[in-house]
């Protein structure tokens, strides 16, 4: 790893900020896991095969809402190669109902959510028969052939008619659409000012801006469909899935089928992708887990892509009101926020607790004193949401930064300068806002001079100005988006205060094998972000071995014992730093081993680049030595067990809050509506870096998703309930052409609440992006009239958006 | 069922298929060629290209009967003689691949442009992929690490013709396919 280091051809080189001799930790290193994954020889669930393994395939709802009134699986059970037909009612005894791990309120109203419907549908495509047969195709084949009657009930699809009274329901037996209402008041909480005196004030003396705004519904789309295999041969059932949780799905399902914990072991193989979407405990996995479980031999199920747009959880989907106060000086002073929030037909994992994740971030990196936060869940028939790729956080930064931009254009200032009049200054963090969260550190400064300076922003304002002036068919727009999020989830104290049914800690453990390689078992669970790689160099760095020598072992329940997954931001800042412990205990271990054998005092063992030797001396060893001599055990000293393994858990104190500026400037056409982004720019600053690389790779993804948000996708359902956006033909996930090329570019504002200084990456371009291309659009078509434009901004919505608006000089003239 | 018989990876095989299926079933369930792998059901995402006489498929849009006769070459038959292939390389050292669930079907069809297209521009990278679809990425690394592989693939078949004479594949070229969600769609600029 030499001359491979840096970034040849880049604009911004992503100069190794460490990578002096020795150094690990910020090195841009070449994945490791890239070996297995460019030949071919990658372990994905859908590659395994079993003895006697049968296939399974889904009979699903062709109907958003109905009753189930008869299942014929006469025909498909006598299909050839079929082995049996099972529906809900078969499996009703065994198969419990799904797990909502976050009741938001006390009150929460959640629907049984059988992993197979039994009497009723609730949104199209849900699952009511499954069929396991002996090939793949004799199992779908033989599922066109189960003949299930419906008795049509009508659908509530739209989230405001939803909360209408009279409105059809979701679920009739809950006499209501809503789930939850969660309310958020800082004068209430005592973190802030009342919002409602607040908006009084600026009403009279001040400015108010009230938007409605709509997150459309987004598909996750990871790449690999999902899978999953069961083999309940042996002493216990193996699950294979292709899940961002093993650990937590292992915990689920024995809560769900009542089979003990420590009879299932899940694996999580190499995952392709999941962004959310994988955080999740499916009716595919328990349907798989029972069938196999019954039938006594081993099963899989692999979904088609249209399944997996249809039924795996979709994201986003809120409307969002706002009410911004402002002083005339453009200091805002006051945030009311009104949340109508679409569950879809039921609550998944942390449906529920999704929208109140942004709660927390609809401050972002201002201190307004005064703020309001209040959101209702609601059901509607359509596939449940949850996380996706932000979850919560995207929505909330949306709302404001969209709201700062218009703040701006009512003040007729730039937008960068009324949101500098309203961050929070560096030197005031830590910073405790209105949200009552505490802003570890930051640098909102910077990282907007760095992107300012790499946007060329003085130059495309003057180009936009000509344009304008010229009444160029093409007008530019200048988009705004400076965002901070909350990373490393969570504070184990604090997911108890909202009421989440679980912790945040990680778990690690380094076992020191008597040959010298390391063997670094974590809880997190990756699936493309690159940890085996990135664990490596914090092991390397912290005993001093080559990261050649350390393998990590994850995803596996049997494996790593211990653990709370990868979504949210997490694994580094919270699965990373339980790595760090772990190591810093092995050497504590291994210096009381060294000061042993080498006759000194432990405390003057010193431990430097993987040696421990006595201070003041030539006489050490290296840890690979102490290993060995440990794994011999012929010499220890009384009372210490042959061992300098550890273990460790880490529970943060606090979340991490990386940040960033991002601008983006876009043309659009204002005879065709159409956009092009013509160059984006982002600074971000996610404290320390442990892989500048994984980093930079991490933002990009993140740009596209929040970028498609902005332009490309959106889950459309018709009348009746039906997913129409079911393929790649209808939803428009992003190529490579509809993709800009990036300049991205970091400012290192080390986080104080962990000890690499590490806030966590996963999430930010994704978050930032959305706003930054809005913004741009918006900005290019202003001085036209136009104040909002729906997402996703297509050539249609933008053209028409125009040839509604009234332009602003002819409105004033008037 | 039809006999077949297909030289994959450099081996031949003999078989009985069913008319209905796919090259990638038959590559993944018949052969155990599982480093081919499936992400849609309308030919949309590119996962599963492979070379086909040298051109690049997408193997769920061909029959397993069409590729009698024929040679096909997998993620898995690229390295030669132990030595990553350039694009492979590539891809590695570009850091163009996050899951890597793409990552085959990416590198096939680079391989299919490259023999088309030896020294492209980034826009033309940019469009020669339209029909491979990656979720992670955002692209920019897998353009310059095409861009990077090309002068190597291009030295390497110097000798050798990298598209073998024009037996015209049954099936659609992969990066011909599919650009209807892109070409639907607005923005792509670079
Ligand atoms: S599997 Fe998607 S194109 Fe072939
Ligand atoms: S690397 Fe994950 S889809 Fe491309």
């Amino acid at each position: 790893m030499t001359a491979v280091e840096d970034r040849p051809g880049d604009v911004i080189q992503d100069s190794p900020s460490g990578g002096a001799a020795g150094r690990e930790l910020g090195r841009a290193r070449r994945r490791k896991e890239d070996g297995r994954l460019i030949t071919g020889r990658t372990k994905w669930t859908d590659n395994i095969v079993l003895p006697g393994m049968l296939h399974l395939a889904m009979v699903r709802s062709p109907y958003a809402h109905a009753r189930i009134t008869s299942i014929d699986t006469s025909a498909a059970q006598g299909a050839p190669n079929v082995v049996a037909v099972l529906t809900g009612r078969d499996l009703d005894d065994e198969q419990g109902g799904l797990p909502n791990a976050w009741p938001v309120t006390p009150d929460q109203k959640a629907p049984r959510h059988p992993a197979l419907a039994v009497d009723e549908v609730t949104f199209a495509g849900e699952a009511v028969a499954v069929v396991a047969a002996r090939t793949a195709a004799a199992a779908r084949d033989a599922a066109e052939l189960v003949d299930v009657e419906y008795e049509e009930l009508p659908v509530v699809l739209d989230l405001e008619e939803a909360v209408t009274d009279g409105a059809p329901l979701a679920h009739p037996s809950l006499g209501t659409n809503v789930s939850a209402h969660w309310v958020f008041d800082s004068a209430e909480a005592g973190t802030g000012d009342d919002v409602e005196q607040a908006i009084a004030r600026a009403r009279e003396d001040g400015i108010v801006i009230e938007r409605r705004f709509r997150q459309q519904r987004l598909i996750p789309a990871f790449m690999e469909p999902r899978s999953t295999v069961v083999d309940p041969t042996g002493e216990q059932l193996t699950m294979w899935s292709a899940t961002q949780i093993p650990h937590i799905l292992r915990v689920m399902l024995a809560m769900v089928t009542g089979i003990p914990e420590s009879k299932i072991r899940v694996i999580a193989p190499d995952v392709g992708g999941g962004f959310g979407g994988k955080l999740q405990v499916t009716p595919e996995e328990v349907t798989t887990l029972l069938v196999a479980r019954r039938l006594r031999k081993p099963c899989k199920l692999t979904e088609t892509r249209t399944e997996s747009m249809m039924v795996a959880h979709h994201g986003r989907d809120q409307v969002q009101r706002l009410t911004l106060a402002a002083t005339k000086d453009g200091r805002v002073t006051g945030l009311k926020v009104d949340l109508l929030a679409d569950m879809g037909a039921y609550l998944g994992l942390v449906t529920s607790g999704v929208p109140i994740l942004g709660a927390f971030m609809f401050n972002a990196i201002y201190k307004f004193p005064a703020y309001r936060f209040e959101c209702t869940n609601v059901f509607t028939n359509k596939a449940w949401t949850d996380a996706y790729r932000g979850a919560g956080r995207p929505e909330a930064t949306f709302a404001i930064e969209r709201m700062m931009d218009e703040l701006a254009a009512e003040l007729g200032e730039d937008p960068l300068a009324v949101r500098e009049r309203n961050w929070i200054r560096h030197e005031e963090f830590p910073f405790t806002t209105v949200a009552g969260l505490e802003y570890d550190s930051g640098n909102y400064e910077a990282a907007t001079s760095r992107a300012v300076e790499l946007f060329d922003y003085e130059g495309l304002r003057r180009e936009q100005a000509e344009r304008r002036e010229r009444h160029d068919p093409v007008q530019l727009g200048i988009g705004v988006s400076t965002f901070t999020e909350m990373c490393g989830l969570a504070p184990s104290r604090v997911l108890g205060s909202l009421s989440y049914g679980a912790g945040g800690w990680e778990a690690a453990s380094i076992r020191m094998l008597p040959t010298g390689k390391v063997e670094v078992v974590t809880g997190s669970s990756a699936h493309g972000q690159g940890h085996e790689t990135a664990w490596s160099q914090i092991v390397a760095e912290r005993l001093g071995v080559p990261f050649e020598d350390v393998e990590v072992l994850h995803g596996d329940t049997q494996v790593a014992h211990k653990g709370m997954d990868t979504y949210g931001s997490r694994s580094l800042a919270v699965g990373g730093i339980a790595v760090v412990q772990a190591a810093d205990k092995v050497v504590e271990k291994a210096r009381t081993v060294a000061a042993h054998l080498l006759e000194a005092d432990p405390a003057d063992i010193e431990f430097t680049d993987g040696r421990l030797s006595v201070a003041g001396t030539d006489k050490g060893m290296t840890l690979q030595e102490i290993a060995l001599a440990v794994f011999a055990a012929h010499n220890m000293p009384d009372g210490v067990e042959p061992s300098i393994d550890a273990d460790a858990v880490y529970d943060p104190d606090n979340f991490s809050f990386p940040h960033g500026t991002h601008l983006c400037a876009t043309e659009v056409d204002t005879e065709t509506g159409a956009v092009r982004i013509r160059r984006y720019v982002c600074v971000d600053d996610v404290g320390e870096v442990v892989n500048p690389l994984i980093v930079e790779g991490q933002v990009h993804g993140g740009l596209a998703q929040g970028i498609a948000q902005a332009l490309y996708e959106e889950a459309i359902h018709d009348d009746q309930g039906t997913l129409t956006t079911a393929t790649f033909v209808d939803y428009l996930l992003p190529s490579a052409v509809d993709l800009p090329h990036f300049v991205t570019d970091r400012t290192t504002t080390p986080s104080s609440t962990n000890p690499l200084g590490v806030k966590g990456v996963g999430e930010a371009g994704t978050i930032a992006s959305t706003p930054a291309v809005v913004n741009a659009v918006l900005d290019a078509v202003r001085h036209l009239g136009v104040e909002d434009i729906q997402m996703p901004m297509t050539p249609q919505r933008v053209w028409r958006a125009i040839q509604e608006a009234v332009p602003v000089a002819q409105e004033e003239s008037r | 069922m039809s006999q077949i018989s297909v030289e994959v990876d450099g081996v031949t095989y003999s078989d009985m298929v069913e008319p209905r299926t796919l090259l990638v079933q038959y590559l993944r369930e018949n052969l155990g060629k599982v480093g081919t792998v499936i992400g849609c059901d309308t030919s949309n995402c590119g996962s599963c290209t492979v070379l086909l006489d040298g051109r690049s498929v997408k193997s769920c849009s061909v029959l397993a009967v069409q590729a009698d006769g024929h040679k096909v070459t997998t993620i898995e038959g690229l390295a030669t003689d132990g030595q990553l292939h350039p694009v492979q390389k590539a891809f590695h050292n570009q850091h163009a691949l996050q899951c890597g669930f793409c990552t085959p079907g990416m590198i096939m069809a680079t391989c299919g442009l490259l023999g088309e297209n030896p020294s492209p521009t980034e826009e033309e990278v940019r469009e020669g992929l339209e029909g491979n679809l990656c979720r992670c990425t955002g692209y920019q690394n897998i353009v310059k690490a095409v861009l990077e592989a090309a002068p190597e693939v291009a030295q390497m078949s110097a000798g050798e013709s990298p598209v073998e004479p024009a037996t015209q594949p049954a099936g659609q070229r992969a990066h011909t396919t599919t650009g209807e969600a892109a070409a639907a769609s607005v923005g792509g600029a670079s």
